[in-house]
């Protein structure tokens, strides 16, 4: 009888919490959900818009009838064709990608493996380019690129891309090859590997994620950058998407093609996402270096 | 070279071989950073300087520079549309900072621990990060946009506004339509700096509080508060510094207006230096937005009191 009594006490507590814990579960994850939700849904809706057609276009965000390509078709028909306007963002991104693991993998390893007259101070130099916005010296960029004879020209942005991402890409370095330990390479030495093939076969692939992270950071910033393209690409067959796009957007004579501009997005916003989806850990990394260190 | 290495096992013979090699070593490692340091110099010191020897002349796009001192700096003192924008600027730094640190605070507390699904969620918050400001800020002008958008028709099928409001037609909802994409596209960056300094935290120290009887409010106001100073310094910075040099947003949605209401900074130096092609006058512009952003990360640095984060 006492028993029986005191047994719904000893267990009320425990449940109790236990039905808490659910509480919290549901409601984490109704918050979550909704608020994903609110995340996704402009670019959902987007790439859904960039597929219909213009005369479905009042039909509500959410109608599917009569998807097609007929938008990214008249893009294509847009000055010299979405398809060379994707092509020079993809210049100047891989090259931009390629050129800032290129340099910045060669400073890295000389500041961590290195002793020369003034090394700190060109490591301060090299950083401290960061507290500089690029915006305020862009007049004498448009200058010196025309010196320079690179004006109006895609390989002269790709080297201003890749002096804006030094600052990132060196630090994210200098620490990937301030991780090997100094065995690695003394070990490599002994066994003949010197100099360049050694920093390419025996340091490379234990810094390779670093690689990636400044790889992935500098082709994303390339790809999506606006400013500098605007002003230093006054030709338009050597207009970048986002340049193209918000040309698109002015349209002609007042009347805006939406189709077209969704389809512009679209096609800017897609490799974007697919290289964070599929690298996510290498962005993240390279995020939180920083905010840690 | 190595026959001998693996015959020396011993410090002496080493350290007799290293003045030797120390020369050469030392201008192998300035030829390794040297390609770095070339991009620097070109297109990074070299404009600076140029940008502050520019702001003294008149300096049309063809023709001769002349030099007029400081006349420049005396114009920008008079010329009430900098100051405007400057104030404009100021003011959406002001909304988009509270905005940004608040709601990415409240993802990262959201997303923090691991549970199912919280990767999924971070994620989620996180894409709009990885798409360009221009790309959202042209997804963002068709969704404004009175007719084929989302917003008006929304609001108007709700109810809460009397027939198709134009949200880009008057100062406040063109403010707040921007403000709320760059909240939107931002956010999930700050959650997961935010993110990193609340996972820094030793659990310990929460399970002893815990422990000690501090309510949940109490760890978070004094373990969780001060233990995320640091990322949150960073992350004010990289926010002020960031909104201070607003344009795509602003140059695409709104193009400045509605009445140049909504011209920042950075786009009144763009119009200045590459629509009316007065670079001088544009280089005293950027000098003097150089300063202030320079004086406000220090005054950050400051008031944070962490010298660590200056990097």
């Amino acid at each position: 009888m006492t028993m029986t009594a005191t047994l719904p006490v000893t267990t009320s507590a425990p449940a109790r919490r236990r039905g808490n814990a659910r509480l919290y579960r549901v409601l984490f994850h109704v918050t979550g959900l909704l608020v994903a939700l609110l995340f996704l849904a402009p670019i959902a809706l987007v790439l859904l818009a960039s597929f219909r057609p213009p005369a479905m276009a009042g039909h509500g965000l959410l109608s599917v009838q009569g998807l097609g390509f007929g938008n990214y078709g008249r893009l294509e028909d847009f000055g010299a064709g979405i398809l060379h306007y994707a092509g020079n963002s993809l210049f100047v991104a891989v090259a931009t990608a390629i050129l800032t693991v290129v340099v910045s993998v060669f400073a890295g390893y000389g500041f961590s493996r290195f002793r020369f007259p003034f090394k700190s101070v060109a490591f301060v130099l090299i950083l401290s380019t960061i507290m500089v916005p690029f915006q305020s010296i862009l007049t004498p960029l448009f200058l010196i690129l025309a010196k320079l004879g690179l004006q109006n020209t895609l390989s002269g942005l790709v080297l201003i891309y890749v002096t804006l991402q030094l600052p990132f890409s060196v630090f994210m370095m200098r620490n990937a090859f301030d991780a090997v330990p100094k065995e690695i390479e003394e070990a490599a030495r002994i066994d003949g590997v010197k100099g360049l093939r050694s920093l390419i076969y025996v340091m490379g692939p234990l810094v390779f994620p670093g690689i990636v992270s400044v790889g992935l950071f500098a082709f994303l910033n390339a790809w999506n950058e606006f400013l500098a393209a605007l002003v230093l690409l006054t030709d338009q067959d050597r207009y970048t998407l986002p340049v193209l796009v918000t040309a698109v957007r002015s349209g002609h004579y007042g009347s805006v093609d939406w189709g077209a501009v969704q389809a512009g997005v679209t096609v800017m916003m897609i490799p974007c996402l697919l290289l964070f989806l599929a690298l996510q850990r290498y962005y993240i990394r390279g995020l939180t270096a920083g905010a840690v260190k | 070279m190595s026959v001998n290495t693996p015959a020396t096992p011993g410090g002496a013979p080493n350290a007799s071989l290293r003045p030797l090699r120390k020369p050469r070593r030392d201008w192998m490692g300035l030829l390794y950073v040297a390609p770095a340091l070339a991009l620097v110099l070109v297109f990074f010191l070299v404009p600076l300087g140029m940008t502050a020897w520019m702001s003294l002349h008149n300096w049309p796009l063809i023709g001769v520079p002349r030099w007029i001192g400081f006349a420049n700096y005396r114009a920008l003192w008079n010329d009430i549309n900098f100051w405007n924008a400057l104030a404009f600027t100021i003011r959406y730094t002001i909304a988009a900072t509270i905005g940004l640190m608040l709601v990415g605070f409240a993802l990262a507390l959201l997303v923090e621990k691991p549970r199912p699904f919280a990767g999924f969620y971070r994620t989620a918050f996180f894409l709009p990060v990885v798409i360009g400001f221009a790309s959202a800020s042209l997804l963002w002008s068709w969704l404004s946009n009175v007719d084929s958008g989302l917003f008006s028709p929304l609001a108007e099928a709700l109810g809460l506004t009397d027939g198709r409001l134009n949200l880009l037609a008057t100062f406040a909802p063109a403010f707040w339509s921007v403000t709320a994409m760059v909240i939107w596209k931002m956010a999930g960056f700050y959650m997961v700096i935010l993110m990193s300094g609340l996972h820094s935290i030793p659990a310990d120290f929460t399970e002893a509080a815990r422990i000690d009887g501090a309510s949940a409010l109490q760890r978070f106001r004094f373990i969780t508060l001060p233990l995320v100073r640091r990322p949150f310094a960073l992350a004010l910075i990289l926010c002020v510094s960031g909104s201070m040099l607003a344009f795509d947003q602003f140059y695409i949605i709104l193009a400045g207006g509605p009445q140049n209401k909504t011209i920042t900074a950075v786009y009144w130096i763009f119009s200045q230096s590459f629509v009316s092609f007065r670079l001088g006058y544009g280089a005293a512009l950027s000098m003097v937005l150089l300063a202030i952003l320079v004086v406000l990360s220090v005054i950050q640095l400051r008031l944070l009191g962490d010298k660590e984060t200056a990097r």
